[in-house]
């Protein structure tokens, strides 16, 4: 399902320009899986699925296959809506060099959003 | 279309604080009770203007919301181009009883949201006699940093649009759209290494955890209202601080996030006016 990123973050057009000084590429870990996403210039380019030998990436997001799932779900509990309420519980791990993350924070939250069924708020 | 105006007023008050000029803006609507408001870290007084705008709470009480120094229309002192901002307990203490006591305001309700709660906790622990009542939201003893405080001020991060990122997902779901990003554009506005200092007090000068339960009630009424969606000041962290102050009263509003006087004021309301009637009758 993390393919779908790519044309739910490039059909939004005002997400595309806010990320317009935004060229990067990142680790999503679900659980075991993971995603190296290529964002150009706010678009994202390329999803592409572990396992990897190498990956090269600025930064990484880590957490279990249960609590993506509740953060993707149509409406996220308590403690489960936000990144950063993830971050706050310790179940979520940024490392890497997470300038970029806070730099562009409002982008990635709203970007790893449009992973929610269809229809959730984003 | 004709232009309607609200029945809020704004004055610039000069007042020396912590031994220094300061200039700070102060807002006020209808009369009665005096009803003091404090924002949170990183915003304004513009938080309060829903309160300040409903006629079922300008009847009867004055509401008066100031920015802090360094915050919205108050400037910053003198000198301060070359200084660090860091709020203490202490100063923060002094400001709101020098800016009350300016404002001759007799007994007045104090009400204050996040680090606004948590200093809330503060004057109900040291300046009881000076307060009708206390109300803190989303008053926590103490928060634990969960991110680097550096990334809100640096020359390679823009500091109003990480601070509103970081804050957004603090808002709750059900916030409307025209409120919740009302709220994010205050922090978008903030100074530069404003909403950082601010958070000084907030996770580090500020913690109480070990004189909160000295808090007497008895001397001056509390009342904690928190919101579900906050995972900031969470409500376990409320419910904790009222479970160890004996008579303090409390909230958990369902679907309100960490500034629900701002977020969705319509919903907080239904929660603040029984407070506020309880506190009349008293």
């Amino acid at each position: 399902m993390i393919e779908v990123l790519q044309q739910r973050v490039n059909g939004d057009e005002g997400l595309v320009r806010r990320g317009r000084y935004l060229t990067t590429t990142f680790l999503l870990e679900v659980g075991p899986t993971a995603w190296l996403i290529s964002i150009f210039e706010g678009r994202v380019v390329s999803v592409t699925r572990g396992p990897f030998v190498m990956p090269s990436s600025a930064f990484a997001l880590r957490a279990s296959e249960e609590e993506w799932a509740k953060f993707w779900s149509r409406k996220p509990p308590p403690g489960s809506n936000d990144l950063m309420a993830l971050i706050k519980r310790r179940v979520l791990k940024a490392e890497g060099n997470l300038q970029i993350f806070m730099a562009n924070l409002r982008y990635f939250k709203e970007a790893l959003a449009k992973l929610r069924s269809e229809g959730a708020a984003s | 279309m004709s232009a309607t105006f609200e029945p809020i007023t704004g004055r610039y008050m000069n007042l020396d604080l912590f031994g220094r000029p300061h200039r700070i803006y102060v807002e006020h609507a209808g009369e009665g009770t005096p009803l003091l408001c404090l924002h949170t870290a990183g915003s304004d007084g513009r938080q309060y203007r829903a309160l300040m705008n409903d006629a079922r709470i300008t009847r009867n009480h004055r509401v008066i919301a100031f920015d802090m120094p360094w915050h919205g229309k108050s400037s910053p002192p003198a000198g301060w181009h070359d200084e660090e901002y860091q709020l203490t307990s202490a100063q923060y203490t002094t400001m709101i009883l020098e800016i009350a006591a300016a404002l001759e305001l007799d007994k007045p309700i104090v009400i204050g949201c996040s680090i606004g709660g948590r200093i809330a906790l503060h004057l109900a622990l040291e300046h009881p006699e000076v307060f009708r009542a206390i109300i803190g939201l989303q008053a926590g003893a103490h928060v634990d940093p969960y991110y680097d405080l550096n990334f809100l001020h640096r020359s390679d991060v823009h500091g109003g649009e990480v601070a509103a990122a970081i804050v957004s997902g603090l808002v709750g779901p059900d916030a409307p759209d025209k409120e919740r990003w009302e709220t994010l554009w205050h922090y978008m506005q903030s100074g530069p290494g404003v909403f950082k200092g601010d958070l000084y007090f907030y996770k580090i000068d500020g913690d109480i955890r070990g004189r909160v339960a000295e808090i007497d009630t008895k001397r001056c009424p509390l009342f904690l209202l928190s919101g579900e969606y906050d995972y900031s000041c969470t409500p376990e962290e409320t419910l904790a601080v009222a479970g160890s102050i004996a008579g303090s009263e409390v909230t958990i509003m369902k679907g309100l996030g960490h500034f629900p006087m701002s977020e969705n004021p319509e919903v907080f309301l239904n929660h603040l006016l029984p407070v506020l009637e309880k506190i009349g009758r008293s």
